[in-house]
């Protein structure tokens, strides 16, 4: 018998929605086969199959709302057979005098005190679910909604980032002249819907600084840091109605400026819709954080753990600077390193953080 | 295009970024970004939007006259470099 567990889809989920399984009892599944697709904070994603195998039994029902490492389903091994006290599936028709409900709403309602007779079942063929029994105690139907979900997600991830992840912060003001004339340049000529923002050439900045930083792009897990080989750079991306977001621009490191503003785009629109994939919320490998539009001189970032390092931009400021002994006015910006202290040294950060400030003097540099 | 039309064109494009936005309480004098919550994507975004419905390329360089909602009306009814009606002697 193959147990099936559901899995964390992402370093930071706790917990994962059942929306609904994509097979059934005696169904014959492969390996890679999509069994259920899951609603964490960030995304509806789907869970596979790791193994080959017919499917015994679901155990848990659309709706519900479980922990990663919750038995979900069983499956029976290829030649196995259905041990003998053949397990019922959970949404069972309805039979004649008796009410269906789930194990799980049963146990639920006897602890909350609901009558079973007083509901009716949301569930397949008119099953009594958990939600059920939850919404009647609670005496209203509160909808589970998105920004709550993640409201609970940053709130979980920060406070353990904040526990368990030793932050050192380093700050530095970079002078962003040459960045600004190149966009100023490259802008000219493009329609409005090919321009290209700053935020573009910070990120790109920071990518292919982290390329040749490998202390800073990677991930600590289980007691060992693991770094990247590609930097996916999360990009920190706030809601409407609150909350944020901070999916990955994949490959950042081989992206040009424009490939880079392209991606961005994308994954603003898309983090905005609800509509991003998968592998976007799962595999950043390094993380920035651009608060400069709400103008802000600098940002003091949390580390998504177990991501090691962030970077925060504040607002893009006319300030006075020195430039060849004489005082000058330009365009700068306050960028802040947050770094995992288990991982790197203030050492490998300063120098991390003066390669993104060099980067940035050099914006069309391949 | 007569100008309440220009600026129901304009509260459209806005409304679809930014769906919080109550049209009547906007201060047409005053800067967009200053009474709505618009970072640099979003207004990029309905820059693209005002320059698809309107068919005007809206150049960097005019960024710095586009900040109220009547600096908005004015430009895109009376773009540069549109060529004008001829109007008499």
């Amino acid at each position: 018998m193959i147990e099936m567990k559901l899995p964390a889809l992402g370093a930071d989920m706790d917990e994962g929605k059942l929306l609904e399984w994509r097979v059934h009892p005696g169904q014959v599944v492969h390996k890679g086969d999509i069994l259920a697709v899951v609603d964490t904070a960030k995304a509806a994603l789907d869970v596979e199959s790791w193994h080959d195998g017919t499917v015994a039994e679901l155990l848990i029902e659309p709706g519900q709302t479980v922990p990663v490492g919750t038995l979900m389903a069983r499956l029976l091994e290829p030649g196995e057979t259905a041990p003998a006290h053949e397990p019922k599936p959970p949404a069972a028709p309805a039979t004649a005098g008796r009410r269906p409900v789930s194990p799980a709403a049963r146990r639920r309602a006897a602890e909350l005190g609901v009558a079973l007779d007083s509901l009716r079942g949301s569930g397949p063929d008119g099953v009594v679910t958990l939600r059920d029994v939850e919404q009647a105690a609670a005496g209203v139907a509160p909808a589970r909604d998105r920004s709550v979900e993640i409201r609970r997600t940053i709130a979980a991830v920060m406070v353990r980032s904040k526990r368990e992840v030793p932050h050192y912060y380093l700050s530095d003001d970079i002078p962003l002249a040459a960045a600004t004339d190149w966009l100023r340049e490259a802008n000219a000529g493009r329609p409005v819907a090919a321009r290209i923002l700053m935020a573009a050439l910070c990120l790109r900045a920071v990518a292919r600084a982290a390329q040749r930083h490998p202390t800073m792009n990677g991930h600590f897990v289980d007691g060992a840091f693991r770094p990247s080989a590609v930097v996916n750079l999360g990009v920190a991306i706030s809601l409407r109605g609150g909350g944020l977001l901070a999916p990955a621009i994949a490959g950042a490191e081989s992206k040009t400026t424009a490939e880079i503003m392209q991606a961005l785009a994308d994954l603003v629109a898309r983090a905005r819709s609800g509509t991003l994939r998968r592998e976007e919320v799962t595999d950043p490998t390094l993380t920035v954080s651009n608060l400069g539009d709400q103008g802000v001189r600098s940002v003091q970032p949390i580390i998504f753990a177990p991501q090691v390092a962030i970077i925060g931009f504040g607002l893009v400021s006319d300030r006075p600077w020195v430039l060849e002994g004489k005082l000058a006015v330009m365009p700068v910006v306050t960028a802040t390193l947050a770094a995992d202290h288990r991982v790197s040294d203030g050492h490998a950060g300063a120098r991390f953080l003066a390669e993104i400030g060099a980067n940035l003097q050099h914006p069309e540099a391949p | 295009m007569d100008e309440s039309e220009c600026r129901a064109v304009i509260l459209q494009a806005l409304q679809r970024i930014a769906p919080e936005v109550e049209p009547g309480v906007l201060d047409p004098r005053r800067a967009l970004r200053e009474q709505v919550d618009l970072d640099s994507m979003d207004w990029l975004n309905f820059l693209i939007a005002l320059s698809q419905s309107f068919r005007v390329e809206i150049p960097e360089s005019v960024y710095g006259r586009m900040r109220t909602l009547d600096d908005l009306v004015q430009y895109l009814r009376d773009p540069p470099g549109r060529s004008r009606e001829p109007r008499g002697p």
